[in-house]
């Protein structure tokens, strides 16, 4: 625009003015030079005044911009490894490049089981306001969805409520391939850099496969609507006889475990419930099972997750940012919403604990009992005074998994009255018509029921479900119908071939497959949420009425208690007796739950978070989801797919107290 | 990638912007000079404020050079964000109903599976080990996106997409593979569809992940590799198992592409043979898991383009160009050097061999005789005609002269264009042999070692001959690449065949080289399939060309090339050196049709089960305006696959329907006629 105003004026003035004294003298002249000047001066100031300093200004930043993502981009790519190098010593080489070196090749094919909230979603069919959305993703990737339309993304996140299945007119499917979990948002690996060094002794598309399922859905429901289990049968069968009749390594991760564990149920049942692979399907076609922190007896966060919707999935909090599911930037809607689309996923009730008291504890005991956080740590130094700090310890009810105040927390079981909520009648309706939209079940219970629930105090895990099905019947009895938290008395009982049973590993066997190998791979030195100290919220429309009393807190530095949260040992999400009490006592050897005595192998990875900034997340990590970057595990996992059997590892590796505890528990085995 | 566009936004424009703003600027001091002559008496008075303002003038002189670049810069900047904010902002055009949301309200709902079979470029190849040049693309796509590596670091680019010369293989320490799954070939690059917009229109009516695939493969592999290196093949079958067993038992619906029908033609056979060579499916396989094969834009015949792209990299596939910069492949940007690459590349790549035009002379026509002699190329688009008749040659004489001198398809390859028009007794042919025999030292030199192809190894005796030797047909034609590329003929004529066999029950056809040629393979006994041959018509497509010998340079070691400058003949068939037909832009409607059309009409000895074929011809139709893109009416042979008709029958047939429901054949071009005159046994 200034560009043509400038032009024009002085165009205009030049047609009427022809060139007065064409002969003037050289004084003339200088003066008139003079004035030029001034007058450019002048006119220069004012135009270059407002619009222009603004272009100005853009120019310069984006000029900055770019020499900046110039440098950037002729920048060698090795450079922040080496300036990483400079700074922090030199690091080990990755475990790929290694074991290439040591002559390691690609053997048995790979089978890769995503865990829950790291696969991809991608949308097949939505309603009108997620036009455009067409096979993008909705989970995992940018997460931009979520701040451009957030009403939207919840609905088509969400399940039908009654089937757990599709609400009508939305089909959100699972991402397949390598793709659905390498990275969860970018930049965020999961399974990334073990495909990376499995690349690197041979392995490629044809010998590695993601196992992708709706995480959403309940296990038996992805092979109703998707044929989730019957692609995997498929897909393995395929990469056996592709390779030379090699058979799969498989590596669940997180809640692919249970899935898996589902899965090699499914595949021997015969058709129509099962897979009819017949009962020496997993015997041919499996060599290995490779469990990377698996929660087989439920993790206490799911309690919490479904119960006030306050536990944090690792991945969501870290990935997405933090702010939009804190409940202080947008207030307590945001958490209503995330509850109510949580509840409509039927796979979070495979997490709730399993095995109830006889596991996890009752009022006044508990396995993990004793238990002192840095009580490792000095183990691991070499002091021994371990007696010494042990009878210093306090009691801790870790078995009590939800406690209503601190006190009562800490209070012997004869010092709590307990008056039973289970018969409480239900109060009318709290709900009102402003918090329609985010309806969760609470406003059924009415204050009656919300009163009832805090006055029973203390629950352990057996009585959790029963909480659960108190405060949440709808999801429950959807849930109930396809998952099952109890111990099997008699393991031949007929009941025993539901589906609803083959998740859980205390009420089902294992396959007969001797020559098959199970591993517990999980990390710990991690604080892990264990047990809850809850309050009542205070009152305030659509609201949720439980909630984590955060300022429950211990004095004493040695203290398990913290914002409200027991914690213990464990990978940040998974206790440690979770992950490894199958593999330590109730798988090992010949036991009920395992007939044919399929060898098992405890692996622990002691956590050692990244040295500095620049290592990123760490190699050495022993959370939850880093642990696939820690190069111990990637180097166990390529050996083994390179044909290596348990004992050429090393057998169990093993730092917690974990068969301490497991010989605590008293299951008939 | 935006911000990429911009740097090079920044580097091309914006030197000359900034000059032309300099340029505005002197012209704003000349203009002012000659107005500041109007006011020469207030100058005085104001003498004193004069001094004053220049000191003023100083922070002004520093605006001078850097700021009037950031202002320019800014200034740009600004427009361009704000157009693209219009932009987005923009309320949606007023798009066409896709067909998908019509067919859903007509009550189609997705019944059969449908594999989707990509063709030759089209699919996504990523990396998967590389030499050290390639750092940092592990996983990455080499080939599909955006293509950026070939700016970065070309050479590493090509080393990692080149075969092994001798195997046809992975070179040693690369692994290049096909990306998999659905997203190896929805687009090509970002915005050019493939088979996006398809995809799209089945998910309208209820498919997704479950009940589609795209069985991609690695389209640089000879078909018999794809197998013994990725088992890709077995992986096609167990996936039709699959969703033929998790879909109800419901039969599958193919849809191959380009070169993915022959592709297909080649599974077919291999599904059912014996293993080790086959997939050991029995003889029943595809009568129980095929439902129809939709072959759009088939290259069942090979293409000419093959050839010229093997005898001097010139002819250039749609994708290829379209996608890529075109500069970049272009020879008088950088010099012969970037075609001499592309050639040394492309000739490693086995499935190029796969396209070449199959039937020999019985199919391409002789030295005077064609099957398409009777096309006017100016009905093919009525607009030349017009032209036509308006310079004032009445149509009668045109008629007269082409009864006199049709244009002769069958010499695909001429020497001159004067040899393109001659009688064949005037041409001095000689027999192959003698070429062949005559092979005297090598003219290859140290500096062009980088650049190595076969051509060098040829003397320039040889090639001289090869030059006289005038006109080639498809028969000799074979015989010259023999000659020239001796070592890539030998490594792919062991994967594929392109003649017509004599009798099909010879058990030598039982070996996997004759599995993709039409005219040496019979269809599986399936009388329940339906075979449909849909490809667009109406574009001029290469069919035959005109070559020259190319002024000889240092490393100018491609001795051949076409005769741009031959032009015109009177029916308006050559031009550019290339004599074109009636097709989809790659395809000559001849080797898409035939086989639907007489081939495999009816029960022939190539089709011993009476499998019924259609012919579905999509006259193309070019968008109106910019902004419809690509257009939805189009039948060049990749935009066809956003072609609405098309579109629609591929979802009919989907959902069940067969072809006489759809109305049997749909017909534009000559082809009945043409294939009338096609002298074959059947």
């Amino acid at each position: 625009m200034s560009l043509l105003r400038r032009r024009k004026v002085p165009e205009n003035e030049r047609t009427q003015v022809p060139d007065p004294n064409p002969d003037g003298n050289q004084k003339d002249k200088k003066i008139i030079d003079k004035k030029i000047e001034i007058q450019k001066s002048q006119k220069q100031q004012s135009k270059w005044n407002c619009v222009d300093s603004c272009c100005w200004f853009i120019g310069c930043i984006c000029v900055v911009w770019w020499v900046l993502l110039f440098l950037y981009n002729m920048m060698p790519s090795s450079f922040p490894q080496y300036m990483t190098e400079v700074i922090t010593g030199p690091m080990p080489d990755p475990p790929g490049v290694k074991l290439q070196k040591e002559g390691l090749k690609a053997k048995h094919p790979v089978v890769f089981v995503p865990g829950i909230v790291t696969g991809g979603l991608e949308l097949w069919e939505g309603h009108q306001c997620a036009d455009g959305l067409f096979r993008k993703r909705l989970w995992g990737g940018t997460f931009g969805e979520v701040y451009k339309r957030p009403l939207c993304w919840v609905e088509h996140m969400s399940l039908d409520n009654e089937t757990g299945l599709d609400p009508p007119g939305i089909r959100v499917r699972p991402v397949s391939g390598l793709v659905a979990a390498d990275y969860f948002a970018p930049g965020y690996f999961v399974w990334a850099v073990l495909i990376a060094n499995l690349a690197r002794i041979g392995y490629e598309e044809k010998t590695m496969y993601m196992a992708s399922y709706d995480w959403r859905l309940s296990f038996q429901n992805t092979e109703v609507r998707d044929q989730a289990l019957s692609r995997i049968k498929s897909n393995i069968e395929l990469m056996v006889a592709t390779n030379g009749g090699n058979k799969a390594v498989i590596i669940p991760h997180s809640m692919g475990v249970l899935y898996f564990l589902h899965f090699m149920k499914w595949v021997e049942a015969p058709a129509p419930m099962g897979g009819g692979g017949g009962p020496d399907w997993c015997a041919k076609h499996i060599k290995t099972v490779v469990n990377i922190g698996g929660p087989f007896l439920g993790v206490p966060k799911a309690v919490s997750g479904l119960f006030s919707a306050e536990a944090r999935d690792i991945a969501v909090a870290r990935a997405i940012a933090p702010g939009v599911l804190d409940k202080d930037l947008f207030h307590i809607q945001t958490l209503q919403h995330i509850m109510k689309m949580t509840r409509t996923w039927d796979s979070t009730m495979s997490m709730i604990p399993k095995g109830g008291d006889t596991i996890w504890g009752g009022l006044d005991w508990a396995p993990e009992e004793g238990y002192v956080l840095s009580k490792r740590r000095q183990r691991n130094n070499g002091t021994s005074e371990d007696e010494a700090t042990e009878s210093k310890v306090k009691h801790v009810n870790y078995g009590r998994i939800i406690s209503f105040g601190k006190d009562v927390a800490k209070a012997h079981s004869s010092e709590i009255e307990r008056i039973d909520f289970r018969d409480a009648v239900k109060g009318s309706n709290v709900a009102n018509h402003t918090c329609r939209d985010v309806w969760t079940e609470y406003h059924d219970m009415g204050f009656g029921g919300i009163k009832a629930v805090a006055e029973y105090k203390t629950y352990t895990a057996a009585e959790i479900l029963d909480l659960l099905q108190f405060v949440a019947p709808k999801m429950m009895e959807r849930g109930s119908a396809h998952f099952s938290y109890g111990i099997a008395d008699n393991l031949e009982d007929p009941k025993y071939q539901h589906y609803k049973y083959w998740s859980n590993p205390l009420e089902t066997t294992l396959p007969n497959a001797p020559d098959m190998e199970i591993f517990s791979m999980y990390g710990v030195g991690v604080p892990t949420e264990r047990a809850y100290v809850y309050r009542l919220a205070p009152a305030a429309e659509c609201y949720i009425p439980f909630q984590i009393d955060t300022s429950a807190d211990d004095d004493d530095e040695d203290s398990c208690l913290k914002d409200g949260v027991f914690t213990i040992d464990g990978d940040e999400t998974v206790p440690v007796l979770s992950a490894g009490f199958m593999s330590a006592k109730g798988w090992r050897g010949k036991t009920r739950f395992n007939p044919s005595g399929i060898p098992t192998y405890i692996r622990e990875y002691d956590h050692a978070p990244p040295s500095s900034l620049l290592e990123g997340r760490g190699t050495q990590s022993g959370a939850h989801v880093d642990i696939m970057g820690n190069f111990a595990l990637i180097e166990d996992i390529m050996r083994i797919a390179a044909g290596a059997k348990g004992e050429e590892l090393g057998g169990d590796l093993v730092y917690s107290d974990i068969f301490k505890w497991s010989e605590k528990i008293e299951l008939p085995l | 990638m935006g911000s990429i566009l911009r740097f090079l936004k920044l580097c091309v424009l914006e030197p000359v912007k900034s000059g032309e703003l300099y340029e505005k600027k002197a012209q704003i001091k000349l203009d002012n000079e000659k107005k500041s002559f109007e006011i020469p008496k207030i100058e005085k008075k104001d003498k004193g404020l004069s001094e004053e303002k220049k000191r003023k003038r100083r922070p002004n002189k520093e605006w001078r050079c850097i700021d009037s670049c950031c202002w320019a810069i800014g200034y740009i900047c600004t427009i361009w964000w704000l157009l693209l904010f219009m932009f987005q902002c923009l309320p949606g055009l007023k798009v066409p109903e896709p067909p998908g949301t019509r067919l859903k309200r007509e009550g189609l709902i997705a019944l059969h599976p449908v594999v989707m079979v990509p063709g030759i470029v089209t699919g996504g190849l990523e990396l998967w080990e590389g030499r050290p040049c390639s750092e940092g693309l592990f996983r990455r796509r080499l080939w599909g996106g955006s293509f950026t590596e070939i700016f970065r670091r070309p050479m590493c680019w090509l080393e990692h997409l080149s075969l092994d010369n001798e195997t046809g293989l992975d070179p040693p320490g690369i692994r290049v593979r096909a990306v998999p799954g659905l997203v190896a070939a929805d687009y090509f690059a970002p915005g050019y569809f493939v088979w996006a917009i398809l995809i799209e229109n089945l998910a309208r009516i209820g498919y997704e992940g479950k009940n589609m695939y795209m069985a991609a493969y690695d389209w640089r592999l000879s078909f018999q590799n794809t197998e013994v290196r990725d088992q890709t093949l077995s992986r096609l079958k167990s996936k039709i198992e699959l969703l033929y067993v998790t879909n109800g038992n419901k039969k599958v619906v193919v849809v191959p592409h380009s070169m993915g029908v022959i592709y297909f033609l080649h599974f077919l056979k291999w599904v059912e043979a014996p293993p080790p060579i086959g997939g050991g499916g029995g003889p029943g396989w595809c009568a129980k898991h095929i439902k129809s094969i939709m072959n759009i834009g088939p290259a069942f015949l090979g293409v000419p383009k093959a050839v010229g792209n093997i005898l001097s990299a010139e002819s250039k596939d749609v994708a290829f160009i379209r996608a890529m910069a075109p500069g970049l492949l272009d020879s008088e940007i950088l010099g012969l050097q970037t075609l001499h690459h592309v050639m040394r590349v492309s000739r490693t790549w086995d499935s190029v061999i796969s396209l070449i035009p199959k039937g020999g002379e019985t199919i391409w026509g002789n030295l005077d005789w064609s099957p398409e002699e009777e096309h006017v190329c100016n009905s093919a688009k009525k607009m030349y005609q017009q032209d036509f008749d308006n310079n004032g040659n009445n149509s009668d004489s045109r008629r007269l002269f082409q009864v006199q001198e049709p244009t002769k398809y069958g010499r695909i390859i001429s020497f001159g264009k004067i040899v393109s028009d001659l009688p064949s007794s005037q041409l001095q042919t000689l027999a192959s042999r003698e070429f062949m025999s005559n092979n005297s030292s090598s003219n290859s030199n140290a500096a062009c070692k980088g650049l190595w192809t076969e051509y060098d190894e040829m003397s320039r005796e040889n090639i001289r001959i090869i030059a006289e030797n005038k006109a080639y047909t498809m028969k000799s034609l074979l015989d010259l690449l023999r000659v020239i590329a001796p070592k890539m003929m030998k490594r792919a004529e062991a994967h594929f065949s392109h003649g017509i066999a004599e009798n099909l029950d010879d058990p030598k056809y039982n070996h996997y080289k004759y599995w993709s040629n039409p005219l040496e393979t019979k269809l599986p006994d399936a009388p329940d399939m339906e075979i449909y041959c849909s490809y667009g018509v109406g574009i001029p497509t290469e069919r035959s060309y005109v070559y020259k010998q190319s002024p000889s340079g240092r490393c100018n070691s491609i001795p051949f090339q076409i005769d741009s400058a031959a032009d015109g003949s009177e029916n308006g068939c050559l031009k550019g050196g290339v004599f074109f037909v009636d097709g989809d832009e790659s395809i000559p409607v001849l080797s898409a049709g035939f086989m639907c059309a007489k081939g495999w009409r009816g029960k022939t000895r190539f089709n011993p089960s009476g499998i019924s074929t259609y012919i579905r011809e999509y006259k193309h139709k070019a968008p109106a305006n910019l902004l419809e893109g690509r257009g939805s009416e189009s039948g060049a042979h990749v935009d066809i696959l956003g072609n609405a008709a098309l579109i629609e029958d591929v979802l009919r047939v989907a959902a069940g329907a067969s072809g006489s429901e759809l109305g049997r054949d749909r017909i534009y071009s000559d082809i009945m006629k043409m294939s009338k005159k096609i002298n074959i046994q059947l």
